[in-house]
């Protein structure tokens, strides 16, 4: 067989098989209940995140002088204008909670691209030269995981100064030892296959035999990792919120806004549990989705 | 080992490196907003070593830690490591108070919902689980002091004692030495402290050894070894106390070791919530006053024990797994 037919029957059973698989997976992604109300719920934060500015009943940063700390509507002095109540400074609960969404989505996804993308080079750089390579990485990236995570990231902070682009940057930089360890545990795994050998053999070029034969076999740990990483980028920021070192006020970040409220919270319930509630759910649903995920793609769990 | 020693001076070199990287010039950092003169700044310079080559002030940041000498706090103008000794006990008692609610409720928890797979024991308790590992601890924190400290009025808001009671610290636990001291009421109340920082900060270990030991479990539960021994007709306790628990605690035991960096980075949070005068709490109010050298040198001994803890973790996997001990 020649090279070009092995490429000709290779894409041919791929056009196929990706189909199959992507409807295997769906298959087993479905048999988890919890995954797809996560997926679901997931979805409609997407939504709210994306018409944030048509769902809003107000604008999140205007205070109304006349109603502050008012309670939500069903509790007495509540009014129907503010459903979910007003803060400190007369702002309405729910718009900033609404608009607060697309900060958490916005957060998660740059934070998952990044250390994605740097920690799959690394982690592939590691698992396929070895050697000194290997070591200096593996090394730095056991420096990284000597401090926790929290910490590293409040210190970055420190050190590039408070706000929302910093803490994103911290928290990618602390979360990146992670995808760089799984890759590089998967190139290892996958070089000692037969099907690179047989590369090899044929010549596929080095960056072609990187990226192109070896990184899509590894990618089932590393979407589960973005998953699980996609859900704790979003409580690291909004506990770095919390502690003042992420968005700044009046930014209607989950985090950001329960630090605000700490002062109310024997005196307004829902200035404090409402934000939570928002983060809580937000990222139990991108969990429930990374387990389904995970149930969905671990071939060792599969029981066919 | 072998990796420990190069990691450990990593470590070091971040925490030298982080003073260094701090925008602006270390010396007007430290003196604040007051300012100082040129002569002043310039003795300062030279009084810290910032005017000598970077490689020398790393040779003799190491020569000083080798002394056991971290620096000096800006704003107490006391050893950064006589500080951390003194709140380090305080953590520690948080941790462990933490990692013990965790282990006594997660590890039956799991346990029990691995032998009733698909039972409704096991649904709640994966559920349960799966929400206290998404749970924004700083605010589950303030739910609880909204609810047992606002409304029922049982536990006290913040630190770790009534200022009723004082009396010299001889372990720096504050349960043990509130006993010691043998004054009427004061281990109670050192107690009624401790309880609610405590569930916070262990809610996501608990969470985690719950899933760990549930899907260890399972996986033991499946392998030959487990049906053979059934087969011969040994009962359920026997196969599960003694067949099963010993091959998966190993797992268990990994993430139990890992939730040491998790306690920290919890303690940050539970410490800052709850006024509670540990090494978390200490760490933040540092940066926030901008005291570098505490921050520095926090941030070397925390990673030490950190690094401590997964050595010690590392060698009790030997012991409960002679695999282990002879592939390493």
């Amino acid at each position: 067989m020649t090279e070009a037919t092995v490429y000709e029957e290779n894409s041919d059973s791929r056009q196929g098989g990706r189909l199959a698989l992507l409807s295997e997976f769906w298959a087993y992604f479905s048999e988890n209940r919890g995954a797809v109300i996560g997926l679901i719920f997931f979805v409609c934060i997407v939504i709210v995140a994306i018409f944030a500015g048509y769902l809003a009943p107000h604008n999140p940063n205007e205070q109304f002088r006349e109603a502050f700390l008012q309670p939500p509507f069903w509790q007495d002095g509540g009014e129907i204008r503010f459903p979910l109540g007003t803060d400190a400074v007369g702002r309405d609960v729910l718009s900033r909670l609404i608009h607060g969404s697309r900060y958490s989505l916005f957060i998660g996804c740059i934070v998952v691209s990044v250390s994605l993308v740097v920690g799959v080079m690394l982690g592939l750089c590691a698992g396929f030269f070895r050697g000194k390579v290997e070591s200096v990485i593996m090394r730095v990236m056991d420096v990284v995981l000597a401090f926790p995570s929290l910490l590293l990231a409040l210190v970055l902070v420190a050190i590039l100064g408070p706000s929302l682009i910093n803490a994103m940057i911290a928290i990618a930089i602390v979360q990146q030892p992670h995808y760089v360890r799984l890759t590089r545990a998967a190139v290892i795994g996958e070089t000692a296959r037969d099907y690179v050998t047989a590369a090899k053999v044929i010549g596929v070029r080095r960056l072609r035999l990187m990226f192109v034969t070896i990184l899509p076999n590894c990618m089932a740990p590393l979407i589960v990792q973005a998953a699980l990483s996609f859900s704790s980028a979003i409580l690291d920021a909004a506990a770095l919120g919390f502690l003042g070192m992420g968005a700044q006020p009046p930014t209607p970040e989950w985090g950001t806004m329960l630090a605000e409220a700490r002062e109310f919270i024997l005196r307004a319930w829902w200035v404090v549990t409402l934000p939570g509630v928002a983060i809580l759910t937000t990222v139990l649903a991108i969990n429930l989705m990374g387990d389904g995920l995970r149930d969905a793609l671990d071939p060792k769990l599969k029981r066919s | 080992m072998g990796v420990l020693v190069p990691t450990f001076f990593g470590v070091t070199l971040v925490a030298f490196v982080f003073i260094r990287m701090l925008p602006g010039d270390p010396v007007l950092l430290m003196a604040g907003e007051r300012g100082m003169s040129e002569e002043r700044h310039a003795e300062m310079m030279k009084q810290f070593g910032f005017d000598r080559p970077i490689y020398e002030q790393y040779f003799s940041y190491i020569g000083d830690l080798v002394q056991g000498d971290l620096g000096t706090s800006i704003i107490t103008k006391k050893p950064v490591l006589e500080e951390f000794m003194t709140l380090f006990p305080a953590t520690v008692e948080l941790s462990l108070c933490a990692i013990i609610i965790a282990i006594f409720i997660g590890l039956p928890a799991g346990m029990i919902a691995a032998t009733r797979r698909g039972s409704s024991f096991d649904h709640t308790v994966m559920a349960g689980a799966l929400t206290g590992y998404s749970m924004p601890i700083f605010w589950w924190g303030l739910l609880l002091i909204i609810l047992f400290s606002g409304i029922l009025g049982w536990t006290p808001v913040s630190g770790r004692i009534s200022l009723l009671y004082f009396f010299e610290p001889v372990t720096g636990f504050m349960t043990i030495d509130s006993l010691l001291s043998g004054q009427k009421g004061a281990f109670s109340s050192a107690l009624s402290h401790l309880i609610l920082p405590s569930i916070v900060l262990g809610t996501i270990p608990l969470a985690v050894i719950a899933r760990q030991t549930r899907s260890a479990m399972l996986e033991v539960l499946g392998e030959d070894y487990v049906r053979t021994a059934r087969a011969k007709g040994l009962g359920p306790g026997r196969v599960i106390g003694l067949h099963t628990l010993r091959n998966a605690m190993i797992p268990v035991i990994t993430v139990i070791g890992l939730q040491v960096g998790v306690l920290f980075a919890g303690a940050i949070l539970t410490e800052t919530i709850f006024s509670w005068p540990g090494i978390g709490k200490w760490m933040v109010d540092s940066i926030f006053r901008r005291d570098y050298p505490s921050v520095q040198g926090g941030l070397l001994l925390i990673a030490a024990v950190v690094m401590l803890v997964n050595l010690v973790v590392d060698l009790l996997y030997g012991l409960i797994n002679p695999q282990i001990r002879h592939t390493d």
